[in-house]
């Protein structure tokens, strides 16, 4: 629970406690209970929305958010996990496989956090060593072969900062992929469903059409990596949060996202069966536009959108 | 400080906290390496690398333009680029403020130098990064000057070389700067598909999003000797994985052994050799039958 969340749980605890003493069938507190929901709504309301972008963080880091996995199990059928990057070893920080939407088969690739301590570890947080990036890329190439539109979900505080991934060439593996994404002739989805975290977020992001969750951040670095580059210290992660603008409603603004999914009332992990069912319906949605142009259409366009990101004068 | 010490000339004064000679600007300048004190003309002369022990000290981008492209016939492209506050982006300081005492620093608009030239005879556009310049980092203005030099050498079919040294992205442009990766790694994939030599020189430092986007993707990757070349920064990765790192992590040597790299080039032969391996790419002709998309 975050700190923020605190007044809204001390008043759901209430709700609890009055309906198992209403169960008890001793005291009618039906209407009390009513009461207190109402005030429980407005309170949600109240606070999700006048968040701050360091509240989003927060929010985009929720240990109950639904990950990846939890999305490919609610949106997709007959997901065939795929492991290993035929080269070194199987990165669990990424999950790729192929499945079906509707009727079409997709490639789907995603970073996965993991829960509970030892999932954790496992899945290193989300954050991929080179294999991760190299497996994404061996997917993506068996989408492109039978021509299966590629639905990517990032969720990653960033690549694998450690020696071993620096030893494999982790730079390389990134770039690699920037490179031969670009050129995919197969339409590519991308969802940012929590954190956008930097080039470990954009070696799976380059897209067709780019969408974030409500409260999900994309930035370059970490709020946290900046303020302790620009302020000489972490602690003013909310600043840089701030000055980044790294929050859909600001990216989508500055026309760098294409499309920004509304999350319910508290946050995606209130209510993960509603925020699968909308990533459903944009992806139905998108796969009609770029599922139906012809491939070399689908790389220009994507090369022209890619090529047009800056600001400059001459 | 003494009232007599105030009366010397600066560059006469010794240093009073620390005790140490201060060396006159201009005429010496000591090699961080060997810590042999050189005479600056000697440097100079050397391609600023230590004639003492070979130390490949950090040179201008302009310097190093001026050393590698033939004297004659060439010419600075998309020069007037420069960047924007879009973000209205403070920290400490306006990012507005920032570039404007860079670009005083350093007498340059950005962070990235283009010209058109030829080396050795060779028809060619180079590019090479400011470190100077905001630590030489990558925002707007590096990611299209780059693609611009770029579809100059499509459209003209001849190669591209770029001097890589920078931090990585430019933190003050979010994600713009991140986006100047896909951005300038998409160029180069259609450099290849028209068979455009792209080479790729690492110096010191390479990091982050430049390492992993333009500066790991030439055709062939070069490094001057003992750069540090990486994607997170030594310090994150301590703080990270908490031990010390290996003698020699990061460096050049330690890319060449991994693989990450084809040779690492003395500054001193840089134009030679590139002269040779775009000569070498460059023999044969191409297959009639075209491969390439568009």
């Amino acid at each position: 629970m975050l700190k923020f969340e605190e007044p809204i749980k001390v008043l759901e605890d209430k709700i609890e406690e009055l309906r198992n003493i209403g169960s008890d069938g001793q005291v009618n507190i039906v209407e009390e209970i009513n009461v207190l929901q109402k005030k429980c709504n407005v309170l949600i309301k109240d606070i999700y929305s006048n968040l701050t972008p360091w509240q989003i963080t927060q929010i985009a880091r929720h240990p109950d958010r639904p990950y990846t996995m939890d999305y490919i199990n609610s949106i997709f059928k007959n997901f065939h996990e795929l492991h290993g990057d035929r080269a070194y070893a199987d990165d669990n920080a990424v999950i790729s496989g192929i499945a079906q939407f509707h009727d079409i088969s997709v490639a789907v690739i995603g970073h996965q956090k993991g829960r509970g301590t030892n999932d954790k570890i496992k899945r290193n947080f989300g954050m991929a060593k080179p294999e991760g990036f190299r497996k994404s890329l061996r997917i993506m190439k068996l989408a492109e072969r039978y021509n299966m539109p590629i639905i990517t979900f990032i969720d990653t505080p960033g690549a694998y900062p450690g020696i071993d991934a620096e030893e494999r060439g982790q730079s390389e593996a990134i770039a690699n992929n920037l490179l031969e994404m670009s050129d995919l002739s197969v339409p590519i989805l991308s969802y940012v469903i929590g954190e956008g975290g930097s080039g470990g977020a954009l070696a799976i992001g380059v897209c067709d059409n780019l969408s974030m969750l409500e409260y999900s951040i994309y930035s370059v670095i970490s709020p946290e990596g900046c303020a302790s580059i620009l302020w000489k210290s972490p602690e003013y992660a909310h600043l840089a949060a701030e000055a980044m603008c790294i929050t859909a409603d600001n990216l989508i603004k500055l026309r760098l996202i294409d499309e920004v999914i509304s999350e319910p009332l508290g946050g995606a992990h209130r209510n993960a069966s509603q925020v699968s069912k909308d990533i459903a319906t944009s992806i139905s949605k998108n796969l009609d536009i770029y599922f139906k142009m012809d491939s070399r259409t689908l790389i220009n366009n994507r090369k022209d959108k890619l090529g047009s990101v800056g600001y400059y004068q001459e | 400080m003494s009232w007599y010490e105030k009366l010397m000339p600066s560059r006469i004064r010794l240093d009073g906290s620390k005790n140490k000679k201060v060396i006159p600007e201009g005429i010496w300048e000591k090699c961080a390496s060997c810590q042999t004190v050189l005479y600056r003309e000697d440097i100079i002369q050397n391609q600023h690398v230590c004639t003492n022990c070979g130390h490949h000290m950090r040179i201008k981008a302009r310097d190093r333009l001026s050393i590698f492209l033939d004297s004659d016939d060439r010419k600075e492209l998309f020069s007037k680029l420069s960047s924007k506050d879009f973000l209205k982006f403070k920290d400490s300081k306006k990012y507005k403020d920032r570039i404007a005492a860079a670009q005083k620093n350093t007498n340059e608009n950005d962070a990235l130098i283009v010209m058109e030239g030829r080396i050795n005879g060779i028809k060619i556009i180079v590019a090479a990064f400011e470190f100077s310049f905001m630590g030489g980092s990558m925002g707007s203005v590096v990611g299209e000057k780059f693609t611009r030099a770029a579809k100059e050498c499509i459209k003209k079919h001849i190669p591209l070389v770029c001097f890589s040294s920078s931090g990585g992205a430019r933190m003050q442009e979010s994600l713009v700067s991140l986006f100047q990766m896909s951005k300038t790694s998409s160029i180069i994939s259609d450099m290849r598909k028209k068979s455009i030599p792209f080479i790729s020189v690492l110096t010191d430092p390479t990091m982050g999003g430049v390492s992993a986007s333009l500066a790991m993707l030439g055709d062939i990757n070069i490094a001057e000797p003992k750069a540090l070349i990486g994607f997170a920064g030594p310090r994150v990765i301590e703080q990270t994985v908490r031990e010390t790192l290996p003698e020699g992590f990061q460096r050049s040597e330690f890319l060449l052994e991994h693989g990450a790299i084809d040779m690492i080039i003395d500054r001193r032969n840089m134009k030679l050799e590139i002269t040779n391996l775009l000569k070498t790419m460059l023999n044969n002709p191409a297959k009639k039958a075209e491969t390439a998309l568009t």
